[in-house]
């Protein structure tokens, strides 16, 4: 057993571990952070995309030295079919400002240079390391950590599980149940490797700009799920998720859906060429609000990934856990300036805190969103898809048939595909659940 | 659209880089004599296609080529169709980019 004892040990070096083990090292605790890898981020994967409001709370001059990618400057959308896009895409030159506010970057990387901060601050932080249960008194509290080292019994405080999505700890330890098969999504991402001038050229882009590509319809073949494309500075993060339960239920494999999107005759181009490096998989939380497991207990708090932190309708995840590790954070710095013990009661603080932030009310204002989705998927992913294209040709391709006549087709297309009364229930649905 | 190539995936792995854990599998199928719904599931789900099925008809898994998603234990767990942990602290795939 490790004699020390620490104020607190964070089990994960994610962004939400990072940014809780920071925020704690800096206000003077004990902080052990325990990290599964050869290093902090050889086990991340992210699209991935920074949003840097969040980081700057944490870190304000990261722009000196954080390994940034591109900074973005222009998003799409695109509604696929199996043969065309139709796209909304928004560009701005107010992008290039002194202080961009997303860019791309590569996790592993970008997670490598973040730790280094971690440390800096003063935490210490052991790799390779992995943690196999949590240590509970009689009474059911967590008073520490047993790992996979000789001896690896090492008692805290508090403990931070930022263990990431598929929150093994928190479910042995009984704090919480297994994601769900409808709860998840699962994403398998290609890097692609291009010259810098490649993808400038094939992007329209210029200097650090960048751009994000993201695609819904017939690619994920009636599953509720998205293709993305990330251009960074040399290479193009290119990747599809869907829903484990319609894995499950369909029997599509992930890398046969990745090849089909890669084939897509609006992907293909831009990475035509290209050296791939590597391969990887992911799980992403899509339960939203109302799969939000219980945050905190006596000697513990649960953050990011591991607590289901994700807004998967604005595809935002790693902000949300950077800011619900440090919330978290805060919170235990507080308890502890105080002399409190970490109870359940104290603890609570951190959802407070958190329930007041954006990370909450967001995932609450789109409470509703994942149950349409999740339970309508053919008609948004394939059905709808489908018919956009249609219209869409039929009304910029020129063939003499009278306009009017044009649009009679269009609409007829779209009654009897999903009939009066479902047109009306789906813009409804998609209303309120928005609202 | 048509099925593509099983052995793609064999071929995205190489990619990859391992630290195996010899003789020490993070992941163990429950023996069985017909497999599950669920078993046979990961047969396609699995990103790595780690799980086959054997020609005895029994679904096994290897997991040198597992890319620690954690898709077969959302879907396999709860059942005890399998047992699943993350490899030891250092092993497992190392991501340079993730």
């Amino acid at each position: 057993m490790i004699e020390e004892r620490f104020d607190a040990i964070v089990v994960g070096a994610g962004m939400g571990g990072n940014a809780a083990a920071l925020t704690m090292a800096e206000r003077g605790l004990k902080v052990l952070q325990l990290e599964r890898g050869e290093y902090s981020g050889s086990k991340n994967v992210q699209g991935a995309i920074l949003y840097a409001d969040m980081l700057e709370k944490l870190i304000p001059n990261f722009r000196e030295d954080a390994p940034l990618e591109r900074h973005l400057v222009e998003q799409r959308f695109w509604i696929v079919d199996e043969r065309s896009h139709t796209g909304i895409h928004y560009r701005s030159d107010d992008f290039n400002e002194e202080k961009p506010n997303r860019y791309t970057i590569i996790r592993a990387q970008f997670d490598k240079w973040f730790s280094q901060k971690v440390r800096e601050a003063g935490a210490t932080v052991l790799c390779e390391t992995t943690v196999t249960e949590l240590l509970q008194d009689s009474h059911g509290r967590v008073v520490g950590v047993r790992t996979d080292r000789d001896g690896g019994e090492i008692h805290a405080d508090v403990v931070v599980l930022a263990e990431g999505v598929n929150g093994v700890l928190g479910t042995g330890a009984g704090l919480r149940g297994r994601p769900k098969p409808d709860k998840v999504a699962l994403a398998v991402k290609e890097m692609h490797f291009l010259s810098r001038e490649t993808i400038d050229a094939r992007f329209n882009l210029k200097g650090d700009e960048g751009l994000v590509i993201e695609a819904a319809g017939t690619i994920s073949r009636g599953m509720t799920g998205m293709g993305f494309i990330y251009s960074n500075k040399e290479c193009i993060s290119l990747g599809i998720g869907c829903l484990v339960a319609d894995f499950q239920r369909t029997g599509e494999t992930p890398y046969g859906l990745l090849e089909g999107f890669k084939r897509h005759p609006s992907v293909a181009p831009l990475i035509e060429g290209s050296e791939v490096k590597e391969y990887s998989a992911h799980l992403i939380p899509e339960g939203g609000y109302k799969a939000i497991p219980q945050l905190c207990g006596e000697g513990w708090v649960v953050v990011g990934d591991a607590a289901q932190l994700n807004n998967a309708i604005h595809r935002e995840g790693s902000n949300l856990a950077m800011t619900s590790g440090r919330i978290a954070a805060e919170a235990i710095c507080l308890i502890k300036s105080r002399n409190d013990p970490m109870t359940a009661k104290n603890l609570s603080l951190y959802k407070k805190l958190l329930d007041d932030s954006f990370v909450i009310k967001d995932l609450k204002k789109y409470k509703d969103m994942p149950a349409l989705m999740h339970t309508h998927s053919q008609n948004f992913f394939l059905t709808y898809p489908q018919l956009f294209s249609k219209a869409m040709q039929d009304y910029v391709r020129v063939d003499g048939t009278p306009k009017l006549e044009k649009e009679k087709l269009m609409l007829s297309s779209f009654i009897k595909a999903r009939s009066w009364s479902g047109l009306f229930s789906d813009a409804l649905r998609i209303a309120r659940a928005w609202r | 659209m048509p099925s593509e190539p099983s052995r793609r995936v064999e071929d995205k792995l190489f990619y990859n880089r391992y630290l195996v854990d010899s003789g020490r599998a993070h992941i163990k199928v429950r023996p069985h004599t017909t497999p599950s719904s669920r078993l046979l599931s990961m047969l396609k789900a699995c990103p790595a296609r780690c799980y086959e099925l054997s020609d005895k008809g029994h679904v096994e898994v290897t997991v040198d080529g597992c890319i620690e998603c954690g898709t077969c234990r959302v879907i396999c767990e709860e059942s005890g169709d399998i047992e699943w942990s993350y490899p030891r602290g250092g092993y497992g795939v190392l991501f340079k980019f993730g």
